[in-house]
């Protein structure tokens, strides 16, 4: 008897998929038509101003909210009502940390871990992977901000879920913890899991995410690798060299520049062929002191909304 | 969503209840301990209570009336005996008479031979008054046991409650009771408020726990803590100072004990489910606690109070478990004395712990 084709040739289903959900609070429309699919292992980033619904749309990806329209699969299965069968596979990080009082980092572990029927030595490998192990007997109120996160990162991992879902987990952390904090997203990765993150940093998720979903207002308004949303914006690349390293009409003279200007510190060259500017430059020797920058996601939110991408 | 939701959620193979269980309990009475501000309200605060009552009116009552005696024979012997009077040997009829002079003893009596002297200070004439009374009845029915005959009409008289109902007796329970509603109502509702701000109720509905798990977690705790609460203020109330003595079936008062935790408990959850803020619980807390322990007859005597309030104080399972934890404790009343009050504070904690299940919100 022959398989049914849609079991035989169907590629494996993607731990998260989201499609079409909504959701509104009284008049407003927190999320307002959203799909989107995780592929197993990928870093997933969900971008936006404030407000824009990301933390919505994780709750209802994560099953504490029922959607108004739309529906979800998670790992395969519906995560709303509470399902208990998928809770031990799924691993969240909350927006606000959320501690037992009183409670060192360690015994904060043993707490979340004992139920999901975690053992001691998890609890102690949780620690080292995010750096924690010297500090574990310190009380969770006495961790500095970044450790904080890395701790309540440490209770959404400690059951070894498939899939994990952080909520702004650099949110309000100086440069140094979010760097830190990185490392420890990276290394998750790197053990396989797949990751559903939201930040209001783009120039992070430029470089933590596999791809991004940007959005704002209730709204997805691109989705893609950062790198792809950056390139198909097709915006120039500036060159940019001290003032008085070259004469401003030398410069427009250069193969590939498109536009030149100028100010009291520097000269700006715009570009869509940066090659063959760059080597005309070298030619003549004046490298000393150049930048090259080229569109980031902020270009593309301003691209997409038509203003300034403020946090 | 409700905590009786269940039926909704699918269930399957998940960690054991019971390691979830015994974790939340352990993390819950850590917590307990490690925060200093619950200890001095669990145990300071209602001790002070015990203290001031139990060393203001600590000799009141227990001790019959001060009376100075002078010299030997049948009348002095019978005043020793007397539980009405607590006697004062003194050497001679002089120091006596400046002592009542001065008003240090109410009256002294002095036996030389036949004599019977009793010389009273007249300034407190309640007092004189009752000297009075005891020395006659003390030397009238001397003088009947002088004839040789069987007295006629025999007086039987006793206190109605144990002999030594004295004020540290009642105090106790009472305050107890107030104590235990406090950490049981505060303990509750506190924690359901922030863990709910905390956002820990919503990681916990995230995890493989029922809601029977986590709740069953605190009840426990609740009830350790009320039970540390015995221990330490039947310690306390025991030491000579406070002179507290237990009736035969005195840990009758544990399973009542036990129950009412649970009633409290039951209000603190209704507490915790309406208010957003941990200020706002506290207050309500207060204002739920403390005219409850007022009108149960906790602080004060029921007598101190309006029948129509005393008859109002029926509703509230502090009025039941003060009554039955004094039956227990100190009126040495037996298992009998239960029935009403597991009763009533069972029905309580069923009727209102249902409420509050119903109206209980995980989220903000
Ligand atoms: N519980 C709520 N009640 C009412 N409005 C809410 C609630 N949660 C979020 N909102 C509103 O929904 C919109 C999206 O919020 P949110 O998903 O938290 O955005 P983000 O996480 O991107 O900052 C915002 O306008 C916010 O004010
Ligand atoms: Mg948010």
């Amino acid at each position: 008897m022959a398989q049914p084709a849609n079991v035989r040739g169907m590629p494996p289903t993607s731990p998260l998929s989201v499609s079409g959900i909504h959701l509104s609070y009284g008049d407003v429309r927190a999320v307002d038509g959203v799909s989107f699919d995780v592929a197993e292992g990928e870093f997933f980033g969900i971008l936006g101003p404030n407000g824009a619904g990301k933390t919505t749309t994780l709750e209802i990806a994560e099953g504490l909210r029922e959607p108004d329209s739309g529906s979800v699969r998670l790992l395969g299965e519906p995560p709303w009502p509470r399902n208990l069968a998928l809770l031990p596979r799924i691993g969240v990080q909350l927006q606000a940390s959320a501690f037992f009082d009183k409670l060192t980092a360690r015994e904060q572990l043993e707490t979340f871990g004992a139920l999901y029927g975690v053992t001691a030595a998890r609890v102690d490998e949780v620690l080292e992977l995010v750096g924690l192990t010297d500090k574990a007997a310190t009380p969770e109120a006495k961790l500095s901000g970044g450790q904080r996160q890395r701790l309540s990162i440490a209770c959404a991992l400690v059951h070894d879920p498939d899939i994990v879902f952080l909520d702004e987990p650099t949110a309000a952390l100086d440069p140094q913890a979010r760097r830190n904090l990185w490392d420890v997203l990276r290394e998750v990765q790197a053990r396989g899991k797949t990751i559903v993150y939201t930040t209001h940093y783009l120039d992070e998720a430029e470089i933590l995410c596999d791809r991004v979903a940007i959005m704002d207002d209730g709204r997805i308004l691109a989705m893609d690798a950062p790198a792809r949303l950056v390139r198909d914006l097709d915006a120039a690349t500036r060159v940019i060299l001290e003032r008085g390293a070259l004469p401003a009409e030398q410069a427009r003279a250069l193969p590939g520049a498109d536009q030149v200007a100028e100010d009291e510190l520097s000269l700006t060259i715009s570009t869509r062929s940066p090659a063959p500017l760059l080597s005309a430059l070298a030619e003549r020797g004046t490298l000393d002191g150049l930048q090259v920058r080229t569109a980031t996601l902020e270009d593309v939110f301003l691209e997409l909304t038509g203003r300034e991408y403020r946090a | 969503m409700t905590l009786i939701e269940t039926p909704r959620e699918r269930t399957a193979a998940r960690p054991a209840s019971s390691t979830a269980f015994l974790a939340l309990s352990k993390a819950g009475f850590l917590g307990f301990v490690r925060d200093k501000a619950t200890l001095f309200f669990t145990f300071l605060f209602p001790m002070m209570f015990l203290v001031i009552f139990g060393l203001l009116f600590g000799n009141e009552g227990a001790s019959g009336t001060s009376i100075g005696i002078v010299g030997d024979g049948p009348v002095i012997s019978a005043l020793e005996r007397s539980e009405a009077v607590e006697p004062t040997r003194l050497d001679s009829a002089e120091a006596a008479r400046e002592q009542v002079r001065d008003g240090d003893l109410p009256a002294y009596v002095e036996q030389n031979g036949d004599t019977i002297t009793l010389r009273f200070a007249a300034s407190d004439r309640t007092q004189a008054g009752l000297v009075n009374g005891l020395v006659a009845g003390v030397v009238n029915q001397a003088n009947i046991a002088a004839t040789g005959q069987a007295p006629r009409f025999t007086l039987d008289a006793a206190q109605v409650e144990d002999e030594s109902l004295k004020p540290i007796q009642y105090l106790t329970p009472g305050i107890m009771s107030w104590a235990i509603s406090i950490s049981a109502v505060f303990g509750a509702a506190l924690t359901f408020v922030n863990w709910r701000k905390k956002q820990v109720l919503r990681r916990l509905r995230l995890a493989p726990v029922r809601p029977m798990t986590v709740l069953g977690s605190r009840l426990l705790v609740a009830l350790g803590v009320a039970v540390l609460q015995f221990i330490v203020f039947v310690g306390v109330a025991m030491l000579p100072v406070f002179g507290l003595r237990l009736s035969g079936q005195w840990w009758l008062a544990i399973p009542l004990l036990l129950l009412g935790t649970l009633s409290f408990f039951a209000i603190g959850m209704l507490v915790g489910a309406f208010c957003k803020t941990e200020e706002a619980a506290s207050g309500v807390a207060n204002l739920i606690t403390l005219p409850m322990a007022f009108l149960s007859g906790a602080l004060l005597p029921l007598d101190a109070i309006p029948q129509w309030l005393q008859n109002v104080s029926l509703v509230f399972p502090m009025r039941h478990l003060n009554e039955g934890m004094l039956d227990v404790m100190v009126r040495d009343q037996g298992i009998g004395a239960l029935l009403l009050p597991a009763v009533v504070l069972l029905g309580f904690t069923a009727v209102v712990g249902l409420i509050a299940a119903r109206v209980f919100r995980w989220e903000a």
